[in-house]
């Protein structure tokens, strides 16, 4: 049982400037899911937080204990479920990882194609819902909402004529992809991206010359360099302080050496420096499914035999930790085997866990207006903090 | 430091095997956890704090692992130390880096371990009136537990 009164966090003979504890959350709209942030206030100006979090939480780690290689990966995406290609793409490269199965190269390119179109509509929910957080100084937030929106139903339109789901997908398995792009999904896809990329000159035109925009952004929530690693951020935000570091090009996985990408660094490390980041993800993510969908090879899509029962994927002892970028950086899938059909211990590392974790460290000093900025520019989703 | 580098000097630092590969995997006593960490970070230059977790071995205990990197030359570390059968206490990595705060948390709320050290050991998860630790594997699945409501 917790000793519930050895807590850090309530400092009752304060003699200081008066001081207000008040509750974000977690039913707050700028928490993007159930997220409650206890925060004391001087005057408006944040002094410290606490983050309560769990409130998602499924226990997915002991889950996958009793689920086999064969279920997994379909239960994978409800950890982060905006982005719940990714999930699924680390646990199977893990599982791939310690059984030393190959992957056929279509299935790589396929698997890419998803990740980035997957990347695309993860950063445009992003995008949407943090400018909407900020709503009203930029001209009647819901705009950019709304297009953002627009867009991404784009993308799961696509996800659903290839899966037949919008969100939650099930595309990946160990061993190789479920399922091949129907007739005419490429042609599809090339519009639909095409598309996203004049659209995000749009965007762009409309935030970079707001004054409103830029003045709630830049040079708020800034992480330094040293502080991005020590906590172990992720992704955007690592790369939005001056850190060059990216999965899919220092440790290349499943054919991504293949494309000619560059990774944006920013090294402001502001709420601005992570958008300009993933603002230019987007292109990035574009030019690679472009590249991807022209040199697609022909071929299986999978090196294993159709499943026929649940327990028919079994792996030797081991163990593996695979990682793969997604739209919020590091995600990561540590399976120990002992040799049957189900995991021993599977441990999810999941970006936003992290980046939320760095929160309490740099909202103290900003105005409360400034909590909202800050927050949605880490992108927390929390099915994967929780998991 | 590259991994060739790393993988010698922590050899002879700690004097432990440790085999070539990606990540390197190296196995101290809990005494020489911290002291594994700082290594880590200052000589070999890992600075990325990847996770921290535990993995119970059941009647040899548990074990707590936790993923360092080095970003700038690619090498990745796996750290590990077996706490051995019954033991519940290990030394905090929270003084070397700041990002094991909330993993040490989650694995005191998943695993009942305490970390030495560490500022605020409480459950960050579950509720703080949750009783048990749900990935021990003496943590049943499929009955109900007391609290569960």
């Amino acid at each position: 049982m917790l000793d519930v009164n050895n807590t850090t966090r309530v400092e009752m003979d304060w003699s200081g400037p008066e001081r207000l504890q008040m509750n974000m959350g977690p039913q707050h709209p700028s928490a993007h899911g159930v997220f409650r942030a206890i925060v004391t206030l001087e005057g408006e100006t944040v002094v410290a937080v606490d983050a309560v979090i769990g409130y998602l939480h499924r226990c997915h780690e002991k889950l996958s204990e009793t689920l086999t290689y064969a279920q997994y990966p379909s239960i994978a995406s409800k950890t982060d479920y905006v982005a719940a290609m990714t999930s699924e793409f680390a646990y199977v490269l893990a599982a791939e990882e310690i059984g030393k199965f190959e992957v056929p190269k279509r299935a790589q390119y396929l698997r890419v194609i998803v990740a980035e179109l997957q990347r695309i509509a993860s950063h445009l929910l992003w995008l949407g819902t943090w400018c909407m957080d900020m709503g009203g100084a930029l001209g009647g937030g819901a705009t950019i909402f709304l297009y953002c929106i627009r867009e991404r139903e784009l993308v799961l339109d696509l996800f659903e004529s290839l899966v037949g789901a919008r969100l939650l997908y099930g595309f990946f398995q160990v061993g190789g992809t479920r399922y091949d792009i129907p007739d005419g999904w490429a042609q599809a896809c090339r519009e639909t991206i095409a598309l996203i990329d004049s659209r995000i000159d749009e965007y762009e035109e409309m935030l970079e010359d707001n004054a409103f925009f830029l003045a709630r952004t830049q040079g708020v929530g800034t992480v330094s360099r040293e502080l991005a690693q020590d906590v172990g951020i992720a992704g955007p935000l690592l790369r939005g302080s001056g850190v060059d570091f990216d999965i899919r090009k220092n440790v290349p996985y499943s054919s991504y050496g293949d494309f000619d990408f560059s990774v944006p660094v920013e090294t402001a490390g502001d709420c601005y420096a992570r958008y300009k980041v993933r603002m230019a993800e987007f292109r990035q993510a574009i030019a690679i499914v472009r590249q991807a969908l022209d040199t697609l090879p022909a071929g299986p899509i999978s090196s294993r035999p159709a499943l026929k029962s649940v327990a028919q994927i079994r792996i030797p002892k081991g163990e593996a930790y695979a990682r793969v970028e997604g739209p919020r950086g590091e995600v990561g899938s540590y399976i120990i085997s002992d040799g049957s059909a189900k995991p021993y211990r599977m441990k999810w590392r999941g970006a936003s866990f992290s980046n939320l974790s760095i929160l309490p460290l740099i909202i103290p000093g900003h105005k409360v207006a400034d909590v909202v900025a800050i927050m949605g520019s880490v992108d927390p989703v929390f099915g994967e903090v929780d998991r | 430091m590259n991994a060739e580098q790393a993988r010698a000097s922590l050899a002879s630092t700690f004097g432990v095997e440790v085999a070539a590969g990606v990540p390197l995997v190296v196995t101290v006593a809990p005494e020489r956890w911290e002291a594994l960490a700082r290594y880590a970070k200052d000589t070999v230059g890992c600075r990325f704090f990847n996770f921290l977790t535990a993995v119970d071995w059941k009647e040899q205990g548990l074990e707590v692992v936790a993923r360092v990197d080095n970003l700038d030359e690619n090498v990745a570390l796996m750290l590990k130390t077996k706490l051995g059968p019954g033991v519940t206490r290990c030394a905090s990595l929270t003084p070397v880096y700041r990002g094991a705060n909330w993993m040490e948390r989650e694995c005191f709320d998943m695993f009942g371990i305490r970390f030495d050290g560490h500022p605020d050991m409480r459950r960050i998860l579950l509720e703080d009136t949750w009783e048990g630790h749900p990935l021990l594997k003496s943590y049943a699945v499929d009955t109900p537990h007391p609290p569960y409501r």
